[in-house]
Parts: structure tokens; sequence; C-alpha cells
């Protein structure tokens, strides 16, 4: 008889005839346990997901209170794809996206590579690139916001004293402020995926690398051949991750620009919180927020389809 | 040949990369000089790193001595990120501790629906919770702040995972001395489960301590402020006066910097296991 049965055998025999078996006790322990987790996600998540929708259907001002709420169907939805300040928005995440998401991919998977094959002190290096990361954004927007000071700032004072005339106005620039936000977007963040390109690369095996040595392959050849198509499980989670927290972007852009100048900076959910919390639109920012939800669903579940097939785990 | 072989190649990477560390932490190196400058001498070009004019106390005393003092948005950060953190441990560790070890009927249901509500974005529910909180009479409150905080079915995830490795053995040990659930989770489990708890705690303070949107949507006293809000009020306080804005910068982020230096190994560990199993 085996180590485990015996071990229940005897916690049987202890059971007295009570109506609080031990399965049942474990069923109850089983649902008090969880019970208030359950309860923070149905009343903090599924609730306030399926409200939004039943708000997204209606026109309602919060100043009005609630006999002010008005049943207009799919109309925020429409007016959604005539807001010109809408579309800026969503064509502003996207190029964000496609700016930030690849770089710092990109540059994360060639430090990490370095850091973890090449150099000593390994630890500080991990250590120095995450610094940014632990910092708090609004704190680190402000130092940024002094390095962009068009005239005064030593970002232009550099680009004036190497024979640029006319440097960018950075933050106050139409052309130029969602592009200073994606700079300390990656500054940012480049720490975090080098950390996790790290994790991913520890779990391939030395051998591997030893094996293609002996065969005389470069360092270049190693990395292209072995470590990138290794760390499929890994691009694969921070191509989804990464892309998710691009449209969630928001901290940077309240406190630096508040969507602007001339909207050139604004984001969906800089959009939702004008909309619902300083002009109280319920119903149009809740239309925002499914949308949001929508397009979230989506990338999750198109690179989910289309990387399935190709990664190895 | 024989010169790549000693390994040379390696430290002059190291040394290339250490510059390149060293620009990559610039802003924050200027944010410290700064700090410590004159309004004038913040702006001298080139840039003066060791200030001439040491003005760090003035532009100390105007952060914490003020009217509106910075000390007081520590304390509430101090506060609201410690009882998140430790309301969020609680909560998921007894939902790992039944996700992992307990049987029940709907085991299953309710983990793969834990699954799918971790891709719900916040984002997304921001104007009903605020609708909610204020029918709750809960808003401009920090309990608005550490109920929205509280529930993570990211962290129950990862304490799960953890949780599964414990040996039963030991549970049933428990339960032959005549433990309960309640007695194994509290004095077994718990226990065991320190270093996850740790990380998961580390990484969910840090978070708290640097969140905006929800302190910014959810607070209107300026005495409920907490740290990254008082930046803002600070911004519209002192906004042209960089000196003073960076000892404010300073301020909110030495904290958690000191921490992660200090515990550097748990907070990386923890970043880690996210990306590797999530």
């Amino acid at each position: 008889m085996s180590h485990h049965a015996t071990v229940q055998k005897q916690l049987a025999a202890a059971e007295k005839r009570t109506f609080w078996t031990r399965r049942r006790r474990e069923q109850l322990a089983g649902w008090l346990f969880i019970a208030p987790e359950v309860i923070g996600m149905l009343v903090l998540a599924v609730f306030p997901l399926v409200f939004s929708l039943g708000l997204s259907l209606t026109e309602w001002n919060l100043v009005g209170g609630l006999s002010a709420i008005k049943f207009i169907g799919l109309d925020n939805f429409a007016e959604l794809f005539r807001d010109d300040r809408f579309l800026k928005a969503l064509k502003n995440n996207i190029g964000f996206t496609a700016g930030t998401v690849p770089a710092t991919m990109l540059l994360g998977v060639v430090f990490a590579a370095i850091i973890h094959k090449k150099l000593y002190f390994k630890d500080f290096f991990k250590v120095a690139f995450f610094v940014p990361y632990i910092c708090s954004t609004v704190a680190v927007s402000a130092v940024w916001s002094a390095l962009y000071h068009p005239s005064k700032g030593p970002l232009n004072q550099m680009l004036i004293h190497l024979g640029i005339s006319d440097p960018p106005r950075w933050l106050v620039d139409t052309s130029w402020s969602l592009v200073a936000i994606m700079v300390i977007y990656i500054w940012q963040l480049l720490g975090y995926q080098i950390i996790i390109f790290l994790a991913g690369m520890t779990n391939i095996p030395d051998e591997l690398y030893e094996a293609a040595t002996i065969d005389g392959a470069t360092g270049f050849q190693q990395f292209r051949r072995i470590t990138l198509p290794l760390l499929g499980p890994t691009t694969f989670f921070l191509a989804i991750t990464s892309t998710i927290s691009s449209f969630k972007v928001f901290d940077m852009i309240k406190f630096l620009t508040n969507g602007g100048p001339n909207y050139s900076s604004t984001v969906i959910v800089y959009q939702i919180y004008e909309e619902g919390f300083q002009h109280f639109r319920m119903g149009y920012a809740s239309a925002m927020s499914w949308v949001l939800f929508l397009i979230i669903m989506l990338v999750t579940s198109l690179t989910w389809i289309t990387q399935s097939r190709k990664v190895h785990y | 040949m024989t010169i790549r072989k000693i390994k040379l190649g390696p430290i002059v990477l190291t040394v290339l990369f250490g510059a390149l560390s060293i620009f990559f932490l610039l802003p924050l190196v200027w944010m410290m000089s700064a700090a410590s400058k004159t309004e004038k001498e913040v702006w001298t070009f080139p840039i003066q790193w060791i200030p001439k004019d040491w003005h760090f106390a003035q532009n100390f005393k105007t952060v914490w001595m003020g009217d509106v003092s910075f000390g007081l948005f520590y304390m509430n950060s101090v506060k609201i990120a410690l009882i998140s953190t430790l309301a969020t441990l609680i909560v998921s560790a007894m939902a790992g501790y039944a996700l992992s070890k307990l049987k029940f009927t709907g085991k299953g249901l309710v983990f793969s629906a834990m699954m799918a509500f971790m891709m719900i974005p916040e984002q997304a529910t921001l104007v009903p919770r605020y609708i909610m909180i204020k029918e709750m009479g809960l808003y401009d409150t920090h309990a608005a702040l550490i109920v929205m905080g509280m529930f993570s079915s990211y962290f129950t995830f990862l304490l799960r995972q953890f949780m599964i490795g414990v040996h039963n053995d030991l549970l049933e040990a428990a339960e032959l001395d005549g433990a309960g659930f309640y007695r194994i989770f509290w004095s077994v489990m718990l226990p065991l489960s320190r270093p996850i708890l740790a990380t998961v705690g580390i990484i969910k303070f840090i978070w708290t301590w640097n969140d905006y949107q929800g302190p910014l949507i959810m607070l209107n006293s300026t005495n409920l402020y907490t740290i990254p809000l008082g930046m803002q009020f600070f911004k519209e306080e002192f906004g042209t006066t960089i000196s003073v804005m960076m000892m404010a910068s300073l301020a909110a982020i030495i904290p958690l910097l000191v921490l992660f230096l200090v515990l550097q190994k748990q907070v990386i560990k923890g970043i880690s296991i996210g990306g590797v199993k999530g």
C-alpha cells in the first residue's frame, strides 16, 4: 500500500461520523478561501465590463443624475467614427505601438544577449537598465520635460551646439510631441524587456552553445540560429503584453501634454479620461472603453492564432 | 586568434556597455544634480554636473516644509501601498491555496474564468468603477483605492503556481496532527510560501506606490493625495521652478530606488516569473 493511501485511510479512520465529513469540510473551505477573490473579480471586473456595455448604449451626463440616462442604441459608436479627436487618438495609439514595441523588443533582445554571454558584472547591468522601470512614471516624466525644454533644455542646447540651429520643440511641437513621449516610454520599458529576455535565455541549455562553438559558429550565428529561435515563447509573451501595455499608455500623456498640442499626442485612454472624468459624458466614454477592450481582445487572439503555429514550446 | 582566446572581447564590451549604461542613466543623474542647484545653474550649458552653488537645503525645504508638505503625500502613499499590498497578499494567497490544494465543486470553472478575467484591461472599466465607488460613498477616500487594488487574478495565479509545488506530505502531516484547513493555511502554507509572498508583495508595493491613474480619478482632496498626484500638484505650483520639481521627483523616486537596490534579486526574480510562465 502506498504512503498516500495509508495516510488517507488513517485520516478517514480519525473522522467521526458527523454531517461534516472530511469531503464536506474541504468543499466548504475551498469556497470560503476562494470567495473574496471571486467576489472581487465579479464586482470589480465582470460587472463593470457588462455595466459599461450597457452605458455605451446611452447618453448620460453624470451631473444630471440617474434620471438623465437616455437610451440611444449604437449612436455613440457611430459618433466615435466621425469624431476627429477619437480617430486621431486611435491613429496615435497605433503609431505609438508600431514605434515602441519593435524598438523595445529589438533593443531588449540584443542587449540581453550581450549581457548574458559577453559581459562581466552581469548583475550590475541588469540593475542599471532596470532602474527607470522602478521609478515613478510621473517623476521621470517631470525630469524629461525639463530635458526637453525647447530653448533652455540640455537636449536642445546640445543640438544647437552641434550645429542644428532650429531643433524640434519636442513636447510643444505637433509633429514631435508623440515621438518625444515614445522616447521616454522606450527608455523606461527597456529594462523590463531585458530582464524578461534574460530570463528566457537562462532556460536555453549551455550544451547547445558549446556544440555550436566546437562547430565553429560565430557569436552572431549562435545568436541567430540558437538564441532567437529558442526564445519563441518569451518573444510571444512580450509581443502580446507590450502591445497591450502600449494601448493603455496614459500617465505620461496626462502629465506631460494633456494630449496636446492640438491633439497630436492624444490616445484612447486619455480620451476616455477626458470624456468621462472631465466632461462626465459617461455613455460616450463607455463606448470608447469598449472599443479599447475589443482592440485588446483582437490583439490577444490574433497574436495567439498566428503564433501558436510557429512557436515551439 | 589567441587574443580572442584570452577574451579581450568581453572586457572591451563590458567597458562599452558600462559607458552605454551611464548614458542611459543620465536623465536620473541630471535630476539629482538639478535638485541641488539654483534655478539659474540648472540651465547653464555645458551642464555643470557638480553644482557650484550648493542649493540642496533650500530646495529640500521648499518641497518638504512648504504650505502643502510632501511629507503628507508620503504618509498617504505609505499607508495605501502597505494596506493594498497586505490585502492583496491575503486575498490572493487564500485563493491560491484553494486553487492549488483544495478539492471543491466548480474549481476548474473558477480557475478558467479567472484566467479570462486577466484579459479585461483596467482602463476599459474605469467609468463604471468610478460610478460604483461614488454610489458606495467611497469617492475621495483612501478606501476606494484599497478596495480597487486588492484583487488580482495575476498575483493569485503566481501564488497558485508556487503552492502547487508545496509537498502534500507536509499538509497531510499537519492534518494528522489535527489541524483543520484554516490552520493548515495559516501555519503551514503561508510560512512555506514566504519567498513567493515576498516577491509578489514587493512588486505590488512598487505598482501601488507609482500608480497615478487610480488616485487621479478617485481622489479630490489635496490632503488625501499620494506621491504621483503630489507631483501633479507640484507641477501646477512650481512647474516653472525646475530645481524644485527635480527635488520633488527625487523624493518620489528615492524610497523605491533604495527598496529596489536592497531587494533587487527578489524584484528581478518576480518580474521574470511573470514573463516566463505568464
